[in-house]
């Protein structure tokens, strides 16, 4: 039931009975590719609108509602502007590398979205090491920061191109141990055999205290990946203007922007595939009537409820708290996160060795 | 013959100093405030402030007006304690006149002084938790300062730059909705303070951004002749409405509120102090408003004696001076405005050196400038 996998399949073998094998593998390929710039834009819109008004309700406001009803055309109208804009730069900024700032930042979130599984067979691809992958290419948006801030010639985006350095290189080693611990408990780094070794318990339950503290330091340095507040020092607006995309507008702003809330989205979806059993249901121990309840809404939307809480309070985080100073922030790491971890990990790894997690 | 050049290396590597414009256009500086930092990294080396960006000649002005006129343009100094700004002229110009005016006038003028403070604070707070990065706080005080504007504006007509107050009085008798609209205030305001404990100063956070930073001592304050809320919090009793109570303020009981710590937290927390105590001055007044005239009838083209006269009141920055040499004719021959904000940024620098870039926007926070007052 609700598995997407037939139609994937049917899409694919329709694709090569109509042409050459080659053409069609081809055609699959511009196919997905199309399906993720048009989730992309709907994520973009959709997100940046959800944002808008959940900053709306922290903030005792209403949020937009001017440009459509409840104020959902807004994001479109501000995309239209965003593209509108005439492009301004800084003089003598390093050309190429200016340019190229934004595409790398985007290149790396996509990438990283295309392992991201929505639904049984809702994946673009299932490669054995999915958890790794999305580890891996997630750092490549640390290099469109870096190169932003330097060659846009402005010595607050330096600044703030140099904290982001900072910060991302550390906390990627919090991420990458909380998702490690998680992988020890899995047993596997395949993302679609992670989620289904939660179809009964979730692994937030099975894991017992390690797993709390991991989902804990990820969500932390899940955060501070994102740029967001309380760890959003690289754009840090009260006091570098608006950090490492100062110099940048029009559309490259807006892939700024918009990276944003792609790595939002990952952290997110990561968090839900690592804790939260991604598609996976809500199942409790001898409750058949509830269990069946349960199993009887679609996996898609078991995604998307727990992907809309995650969302959430990654954006509680930034409407309620004041932001971290930089030292601050190297120290939260180095000194408490990342010992705190590996102790984790080794507390994990006894437990999977006692067999206390089955 | 050019000398060759012998390069050294540092053993640490070399560094250069990092020279950044903050401002005239930052988010932090809130205004056109320009200050020229020296870096090392982000820790800061110097602080030197550039001034005059918004300068309007308020004090040339002055000579080429009467005395009348001069009240409205006190509100453009200091906008957020624009009544202060009004009382202050009106009160040099009784005092040079030695007119007595009714205590009707001085209780409102007071209760008015207070809700400005209170206001001016509000704002104050909104910034404060957006210049350390929480943007809510902004959206908090202005619901509440809301309150207070509105109260304004039924009174006297304007929002934010009053000009309540004439030599003599006021310009007309408070709305008969002030007493009821101003108790409300009080009662949905004291529900309102501790949320912002809440929602800022017991956040870890942001005790972490201002605790131990910024730390000016007793001494510096008084040498650097700062004054106001960031004087209080290093233990300097400087507060005029006690020293030399003007208007009401001598027969109501508050507290100055004191702090020794200096730092930018005791900076934050002797303004939040000192709403309460506001709150508390306000309360004392509100149902004891004398009935009397609301006004003394002067001359409508005022001309003071000549001589020279002073006056000082506390807005919420701190000490406004008001020096007036008159030589008796309509306009003052000189007038002199000892700004509050003035003297707190010549602080900045000896303050600021050491901390970090981020450190320097809390510590201007906490100092709360507000630009058009430095320049005038």
């Amino acid at each position: 039931m609700y598995d997407f996998t037939p139609m994937v399949e049917g899409i694919n073998r329709w694709l090569h009975s109509m042409m050459p094998d080659a053409a069609a593998t081809f055609a699959g390929w511009v196919l997905v590719a199309l399906v993720y710039l048009a989730l992309f834009a709907v994520m973009g819109l959709v997100l940046v609108l959800v944002e808008r008004k959940v900053a709306a309700f922290f903030q005792l406001r209403l949020g937009p509602n001017r440009v459509g009803p409840w104020g959902l055309l807004q994001t479109a109208a501000d995309a239209i502007k965003l593209l509108l804009k005439e492009p301004v730069g800084t003089k003598r900024a390093d050309m190429f590398l200016y340019n190229l700032a934004p595409f790398l930042l985007i290149i790396g979130a996509m990438m990283a979205l295309s392992v991201i599984p929505f639904a049984p067979g809702l994946q673009a691809f299932d490669i054995n090491i999915g958890v790794f992958f999305i580890a891996a290419v997630s750092s490549v948006g640390v290099l469109g920061v870096l190169i932003a801030g330097w060659a846009s010639n402005n010595k607050y985006s330096l600044l703030g191109a140099m904290r982001s350095g900072a910060q991302i290189i550390s906390y990627e080693l919090s991420m990458s141990l909380a998702i490690l611990t998680m992988v020890l408990l899995a047993g596997s780094l395949q993302v679609s055999q992670i989620i289904e070794q939660q179809r009964d318990y979730w692994f937030i339950f099975k894991g017992h205290v390690p797993a709390w503290i991991a989902f804990m330091i990820f969500v932390i340095a899940g955060t501070a990946e994102t740029n967001r507040t309380p760890f959003d020092l690289p754009e840090a607006e009260s006091e570098l203007g608006a950090g490492f995309h100062t110099e940048y507008s029009g559309m490259k702003f807006a892939f700024f922007f918009l990276s944003e809330f792609v790595n939002m989205f990952i952290i997110s979806a990561v968090a839900v595939i690592l804790f939260f059993g991604g598609w996976m249901p809500l199942h409790l121990d001898g409750w058949t009537g509830f269990n069946q309840v349960m199993d009887f809404i679609p996996p898609i939307f078991w995604f998307l409820i727990k992907m809309s809480v995650m969302l959430f309070l990654l954006m509680w985080f930034r409407w309620t708290f004041p932001r971290l100073r930089i030292d601050q922030l190297l120290k939260l790491e180095w000194k408490y996160l990342l010992p705190m971890n590996l102790v984790n990990l080794l507390l994990m790894a006894f437990i999977v060795l006692m067999g206390w997690h089955l | 013959m050019e000398e060759v050049k012998q390069i050294t290396l540092h053993p640490q590597g070399r560094t250069e100093e990092y020279f950044i414009n903050m401002g005239p256009q930052h988010p932090a500086t809130h205004g056109v405030l320009r200050l020229l930092l020296t870096l090392d990294g982000e820790i800061i080396k110097r602080v030197d402030p550039d001034l005059g960006y918004i300068h309007r000649s308020i004090e040339k002005m002055t000579e080429h007006d009467t005395y009348r006129q001069i009240v409205h343009l006190t509100d453009r100094m200091d906008y957020l304690s624009a009544h202060i700004n009004n009382e202050a002229v009106c009160l040099v110009v009784e005092k040079a006149l030695e007119l007595e005016v009714p205590d009707r006038v001085k209780v409102v003028r007071t209760i008015l002084a207070e809700l400005t403070r209170i206001a001016s604070h509000l704002l104050w707070w909104g910034v404060t938790g957006m210049d350390i990065g929480a943007l809510t706080t902004f959206m908090y005080a202005f619901r509440d300062r809301e309150m207070i504007n509105d109260i304004m504006e039924e009174n006297c007509g304007a929002r934010l730059t009053m000009n309540y107050n004439v030599p003599g009085g006021l310009m007309w008798d408070i709305h008969p909705n002030f007493q009821r609209r101003v108790k409300a205030f009080i009662k949905h305001f004291k529900t309102k303070l501790p949320e912002f404990d809440r929602l800022l100063s017991d956040n870890i956070i942001f005790r972490k951004r201002t605790e131990g930073i910024g730390v000016l001592s007793a001494e510096d304050a008084i040498s650097f002749g700062v004054t106001g809320p960031a004087a209080r919090a290093s233990g300097v009793s400087c507060d005029i409405r006690k020293k030399q109570p003007y208007s009401a303020y001598d027969r109501v009981e508050f507290k100055e509120i004191l702090d020794t710590r200096g730092d930018t937290f005791a900076r934050y927390k002797v303004r939040i102090h000192e709403m309460w105590e506001s709150l508390h001055i306000i309360e004392q007044l509100i149902d004891n408003i004398p009935e009397g005239d609301y006004q003394v009838k002067t001359n409508a083209v005022i001309k003071l004696p000549k001589g020279e006269y002073y006056q000082r009141v506390e807005t919420a920055r701190g000490e406004l001076g008001v020096y007036v040499v008159s030589d008796g004719k309509k306009s003052p021959y000189r007038m002199k405005f000892r700004s509050p904000g003035f003297s707190n940024l010549s602080v900045i620098d000896h303050v600021a050196r050491g901390y970090k870039v981020a450190d320097l926007v809390a510590i201007m926070a906490t100092f709360d400038f507000v630009i058009p007052d430095i320049d005038r």
